[in-house]
């Protein structure tokens, strides 16, 4: 045996058996956090069952009605007799219990040892209640109040609430289109005739006739703006009509919700499993298509999607140029010699240098100097409110590019070498010039390449995170980078992303326990499209792979 | 079928001859060779202008941090003679913030106010003195102008000196104002003339220190503050009084900023430090000679530092010399001599004057010289000829200037360039013993509320939790991914590899951010809940493997067979998922066993080891990972890559395996893999995300495992957003960022010429 064993070790066999290893390892990280993630970000979706128990801390009993989140072990001295403790380990269970502004706190943590009986069931008739504002209400329908009249809630008239609840969204959902996009509008305008007067004065043409002109514009564009007013103080006024109902919370206490202040509810542990998966993917909609809510700890992440989509786009856009025509410069006109190796340092440089770099390059050289010098030039009535001279859209995306560029690159370069050479030397027997023979025969056969690297080049903007934070990205961003007013593409604003939204929600949120499930369902977000991008880049590679493969042939 | 005529022959003939024209084929040949040319020339230029961006990049770093190092400029702006004339002595002269206007107070009394540019005069009061002289002041308040004279009938008069800023017809004014904050009252403090004069206040308190003419004793007196009820001037209040027995050959009373530590400096270099905290109780703490009684060295100038902390000993063998008080072990204050400044030991110090924002300050001597130095940088910003000796100077509030008054009746005043004294080679890199520490040490703490608060810019903890963090990183990065790269290239069947090598390479594509979100939300506290389940790993993961892998040679041949070398990778991921789920379930009986229970408590209070839950072990474990695939890929292709007749011929030798491995394909493939551990490490200094999110963040300089850090990354990432344009601040942070271009820059370059070498040897082979 022993013989046997320092056989084995004397051929090595364990070094290879611990490479495999090092593969599993691995590979089992990977997919561990991957599924990991994928678990954490779908159970923010589903619908959790509310638990009920009765907990006792000394003597005092209390109810506790909430949500199973997290259950962990801890070690608490139990006492055996004879005045001998011994350590043991019991679960503890973080509780979501909402109703924060009865209760103070969302979340408590409850030992399992004050549990009475050690059991949690399902509360029966509970309704859980997503609001506006305050977070979740855990409680049992007790009456409606409307119009000074109160409706005891029985079975029965539940639909009426869920009707209400439907025509207060109705109203919302208006009251939000006038705010956002109507007198949105307005305001942009009014702000731009302001900008319009001060550059005319500056530059020494506002004659008193445009004076005149501008402020007869600003007059008809308060009128629409108090008429709008008007309409808004109508719905506000509609919304309140609605009425509020009365809920009996854990601990003989009842809460008043106006159900203006809903946002939506349901009866978790009355629904069928259909109703789950209906309410599963509801939520999941939802979160990708409304706002952020309560300092981005609850609600959708809307203008993160729509803010990393632009960033990309206009990147893209700056990127796919210079990229190609790099690589073209490389496989096509340089010839082998310092200054190719020159560049072929450069690109692995530019390749390497952490994007933080990239990030104070951007803010010291495009937002401060050529921002600063653009705001001199064109928007000088403007300061010293800067309108480039500040992080931003345009800035952000050039930066990004400038940080993609080696990916592009690359990807076009492995494309171009791929076409053979002899199509390009029929291209130049039938008389094609160079730059002929690249546009006609060999840049259509590498687009694919170019896709490739542009996909690469996209999914790491998607989830680079460093530089944005200096150069344009915030954690709350009052207006789109792309709405309904001229020029429609708003360059000089900042941005939501959704990598930064991960940072910001995770770290910087004042209710890290709250906002946790969120996070991971950005973070599950984030990964569906990067490795989605990066599954379609690697697949669109491997078919031109197989391709030039039959061509060559 | 429609005949061609013959004439439409000739015409489509002669349209063919029209075309093949000389002429017209000779423009349609240069036009479609300017296009290309035009295409030759852009490309060209696009693709040279990659190495445009990256020199960009690295000059723009260059051209923000330079300035950093560049000397003080100072130039003469205007000289005129001493307004309101020389008769009677200069105490001193103050000036606006705007380079504008000035003052000058003499012995009289006489207030001169007059313009900066030309000298004129603007203004002349007095002093409600009463027909006193001024025989000593002292400037009470660092950053405001209220002065404290003790007179020739032994009382002290305050006095506070303002500007007062108008714009009438857009043009500003600038006006001088005279109060008395505590009234026109002067406060007797002896019946002869006041020598010299310390004073400080508090929000509550003001003390008083004097000395009279002839006298052995300096007098100490406490007010307080009382507003009164009847209107807004604050009147003095006595509340206490006493006297230390001092010669009376004393230089200068020193009072410092805390109004308890007073020193007694004689000009032969001794002082007394006395704590005149208690009045009733005054100690006297140390007695210690400040020149250290070098060749008769004598003081020949005092003052304190910005913040009224530091001594600046001026001496007549051309040195100033900082003291300040520190804590000893026996927790009580001495004075110790921090650092010193050194001129020629001819040079005299005549007078030394500060700046009022930052720790620098300006010394004047006998060989008709003005130097401007920065204590905390140690640095010698500029020398200046003044053609005739200056006596005394003062420092524009901002810096940008000083004025001068010479021996030979004259008053000038320099501009100043001056912008970032406060930034040294010795300050980034070395020790700097900061006011108010015990010791020297490497410090970066970059910004505080007060103005007179002294950067730590210390580049030192930065660039050791960096490389703590990339070394720690690359410690669980590296064997996992070199090995599985070995593997995956040499032993794994080439289906499997197909589907492996893109699994781990996706790593790569996680987006960072999710990672550090992981490690510091997630993986930080379970790790501080778990962390002899995390040592165990360590053991039980090794163990195992070999384990299974003796026991599996042990099985009978047919069922080996039937599970080739290419596979373990596969199968064996159950058992490593087993393996690391069995090490973490130990835990509990392992903390129980060895650790009392909890081995967090354990570190901290049985082995002294502090422990910070956001660690330099999370850091190791989420950077590591991320790591991987940069090393895993390319020293996979390296491996991969390595010709196969010399490893058939291993083989056939009838080496094994592994011995064909580390005989043939490690040694040919190894500068690949060193080129992809260069390319790890130059990536794991610049990570961000992850040691912003799970490192804690905190400065240290220390090799612990358990404790936390901060990286030149990540710190820009914390600090960039919320400094001042141009400011110091800023210029060092990109002083960082330039730092990690570099590093990267030879990292990359380095990793590209080796590969580069290898490309060719294997072209050739």
């Amino acid at each position: 045996m022993m013989r046997d064993l320092k056989e084995w070790f004397n051929k090595g066999e364990h070094w290879v058996w611990f490479s495999a290893s090092a593969v599993s390892i691995s590979v089992v990280l990977v997919v561990g956090l991957i599924m990991m993630i994928t678990y954490k970000g779908m159970v923010h979706f589903w619908p959790h069952t509310v638990h009920t128990f009765e907990l006792n801390t000394n003597g005092k009993v209390e109810t506790i009605v909430g949500e199973l989140h997290q259950q962990k072990m801890k070690e608490v001295m139990v006492d055996v007799g004879d005045g001998v403790k011994l350590k043991t380990e019991v679960p503890q269970y973080l509780m979501k219990v909402g109703n924060r502004d009865v209760y103070g706190v969302d979340f408590r943590w409850v030992d399992s040892v004050n549990v009475v009986n050690q059991q949690m069931q399902p509360a029966t008739n509970v309704v859980v209640i997503e609001r506006y504002e305050w977070g979740h209400v855990y409680g049992q329908f007790n009456a409606l109040k409307q119009q000074g009249k109160t409706l005891k809630i029985t079975d029965e008239n539940i639909p009426l609430i869920y009707e209400l609840l439907e025509k207060s969204n109705h109203i919302r959902e208006q009251i939000n289109q006038i705010e956002k996009v109507v007198i949105g509008g307005i305001n942009y305008k009014i702000e731009g005739l302001r900008l319009e007067q001060k550059k005319l004065a500056l530059e020494g043409e506002l004659t008193n006739e445009i004076k005149v002109e501008l402020a007869s514009k600003k007059r008809q564009l308060n009128k629409d703006f108090e008429a709008q007013q008007d309409t808004l103080e109508s719905l506000y006024a509609r919304l309140k009509e609605t009425g509020e109902i009365t809920l009996d919370i854990a601990g003989n206490k009842t809460i008043q919700v106006p159900i203006n202040n809903i946002v939506k509810l349901w009866q978790p542990n009355e629904m069928s499993l259909l109703d789950d998966i209906g309410f599963f993917f509801h939520s999941m909609g939802s979160f990708l298509i409304e706002d952020p809510r309560e300092a981005n700890t609850e609600g959708g992440v809307f203008p993160a999607i729509v803010g990393t989509i632009t960033m990309v786009i206009l990147m893209a856009m700056f990127v796919m140029p210079m990229g190609v025509i790099a690589a073209i410069y490389m496989s096509e006109y340089a010839k082998e010699g310092v200054v190719l190796r020159i560049v072929r340092i450069s690109i692995n440089n530019l390749a390497g240098v952490p994007s933080i770099v990239f990030g104070i390059f951007g803010l010291g050289f495009f937002v401060y100097i050529i921002g600063g010098s653009i705001d001199e030039m064109f928007y000088e009535y403007a300061l010293p409110n800067p309108t480039f001279g500040t992080p931003a859209l345009l800035w952000a995306s050039l930066t990004m590019a400038l940080l993609t560029l080696p990916v592009v690159i690359v990807s076009t370069q492995e494309g171009l070498s791929r076409v053979p050479m002899a199509l390009r030397e029929g291209g130049l027997a039938l008389g094609a010039t160079k730059s002929e023979t690249i546009m006609k025969i060999v840049l259509p056969m590498s687009l694919p390449a170019i896709m490739t690297g542009l996909i690469l080049a996209v999914a790491r903007a998607a989830g680079e995170v460093a530089p944005l934070m200096l150069v344009g990205v915030v954690k709350l961003a009052p207006e789109l980078p792309i709405d309904l007013n001229e020029p429609f593409i708003h360059l000089e604003r900042k941005f939501m992303h959704l990598g930064f939204h991960i940072y910001d929600v995770g770290f910087q949120s004042p209710n890290v326990e709250a906002s946790q499930p969120l996070v991971y369902a950005t973070s599950l977000l984030l990964i569906i499209i990067i490795v989605s991008l990066n599954l379609g880049a690697i697949s669109i590679r491997n078919r031109l792979s197989e391709k030039y493969k039959s061509l060559s042939n | 079928m429609q005949q061609v005529s013959t004439q439409d022959g000739v015409k489509s003939l002669s349209r063919l001859e029209k075309a093949l024209d000389e002429k017209t084929i000779q423009r349609r040949i240069k036009r479609r060779d300017r296009v290309d040319a035009g295409w030759k020339g852009l490309v060209s230029v696009g693709g040279v202008s990659i190495i445009f961006a990256v020199l960009l990049i690295m000059f723009f770093l260059v051209y923000v941090v330079l300035p950093l190092f560049v000397p003080a400029k100072v130039e003469l702006r205007s000289e005129f003679a001493i307004p309101g004339g020389s008769a009677s002595p200069t105490l001193f002269y103050d000036l606006d913030e705007y380079k504008e206007t000035a003052i000058r107070v003499d012995q009289s009394g006489a207030v001169t106010g007059f313009d900066l540019r030309t000298g004129a005069i603007i203004s002349q009061t007095k002093l409600a003195l009463s027909g006193e002289k001024i025989t000593s002041q002292t400037q009470v308040v660092d950053d405001e102008k209220l002065m404290a004279f003790g007179l020739s009938g032994g009382g002290v008069l305050f006095v506070k000196f303002s500007y007062r800023v108008s714009y009438p017809n857009d043009q500003r004014q600038i006006d001088i104002e005279v109060s008395y904050p505590f009234g026109e009252d002067v406060i007797e403090m002896s019946a002869q003339a006041i020598d010299d004069i310390a004073v400080r206040l508090s929000d509550s308190e003001v003390v008083v220190a004097t000395k009279s003419n002839n006298e052995n004793e300096v007098r100490l007196r406490k007010f307080d503050k009382a507003e009164s009820l009847f209107s807004d001037s604050i009147t003095l209040e006595e509340a206490s009084e006493t006297t230390i027995r001092s010669s009376s050959d004393l230089m200068k009373l020193m009072l410092d900023i805390s109004m308890r530590n007073l020193y007694l400096v004689k000009s032969s270099g001794e002082a007394h430090y006395y704590d005149i905290a208690d009045f009733d109780d005054i100690k006297l703490r140390q007695t210690v000679s400040l020149t250290r009684m070098m060749d008769d060295e004598k003081i020949s100038s005092i003052r304190f530092l910005l913040g009224g902390f530091s001594l600046m000993v001026g001496t007549d063998q051309g040195r100033v010399l900082q003291w300040f008080p520190v804590r000893g072990e026996d927790n009580l204050f001495r004075l110790h001599q921090i650092r010193s400044f050194n001129l020629d030991e001819n040079q005299q110090i005549v007078d030394i004057n500060i700046e009022h924002a930052r720790k620098g300050f300006v010394t004047l001597d006998n060989q008709q010289q003005l130097n401007l130095f920065h204590s905390t940088a140690e640095r010698h910003l500029a020398s200046v000829d003044l053609g005739t000796n200056g006596l005394r100077s003062q420092v524009t509030p901002r810096a940008d200037g000083i004025l001068i008054e010479k021996d030979n009746g004259k008053v000038a005043f320099y501009d100043v360039e001056n912008e970032h004294p406060d930034v040294s080679f010795s300050s980034l890199w070395g020790e700097v013993w900061y006011e108010g520490y015990s010791e020297p040490g490497y410090v970066w703490q970059s910004s505080a509320a007060s103005s007179d608060y002294e950067p730590k810019f210390s580049m030192m903890p930065l660039t050791f939790g960096t490389i703590k963090a990339a070394l720690y990183s690359m410690l669980f990065a590296v064997p996992i991914a070199v090995l599985a790269a070995l593997y995956t290239a040499f032993f794994m069947d080439k289906k499997s590899r197909a589907y492996i090598k893109p699994t781990i390479e996706l790593i790569e594509a996680l987006p960072t951010v999710i990672l550090g979100f992981l490690a510091g939300l997630w993986l930080a506290p379970y790790m501080e809940a778990h962390l002899s389940g995390f040592f165990a790993l360590m053991f039980v993961v090794p163990i195992g493997i070999l384990m299974v892998g003796f026991g599996f040679s042990k099985l009978p041949e047919s069922l080996r067979v039937r599970m080739p070398v290419g596979s373990r990778g596969l199968w064996m991921i159950p058992v490593i998922a087993f393996l690391g789920w069995l090490a973490l379930s130990l835990d509990n009986s392992l903390q129980n066993m060895f650790f009392g229970g909890d081995m967090r408590q354990w570190l901290t209070v049985s082995a002294g080891i502090d422990f910070d839950q956001r660690n330099a072990l999370v850091i190791g474990f989420a950077m590591g990972f991320a790591l991987i695939p940069t090393i895993f890929s390319v020293s996979e292709d390296a491996i991969y890559n390595v010709p196969t007749y010399l490893v058939n011929g291993s083989l056939a030798l009838g080496a094994s395996g592994w011995q064909t491995v580390v005989g043939v394909v490690l040694p040919t493939a190894s500068p690949g893999i060193f080129s992809a551990i260069m390319l790890g490490f130059g990536r794991g200094v610049g990570e961000t995300m992850i040691v912003l999110m799970a490192s804690g963040n905190t400065p240290l300089m220390d090799a612990n495992i358990f404790e936390g850090l901060r990286t030149l990354s990540a710190n820009l990432a914390v600090e960039m957003g919320e400094t001042e344009l141009y400011s110091t601040h800023y210029r060092v942070l990109f002083l960082s960022g330039l730092l990690l271009f570099i590093f990267t820059f030879i990292f990359n370059t380095l990793a590209e010429i080796v590969r580069e070498r290898m490309r060719k040897k294997y072209g050739s082979l």
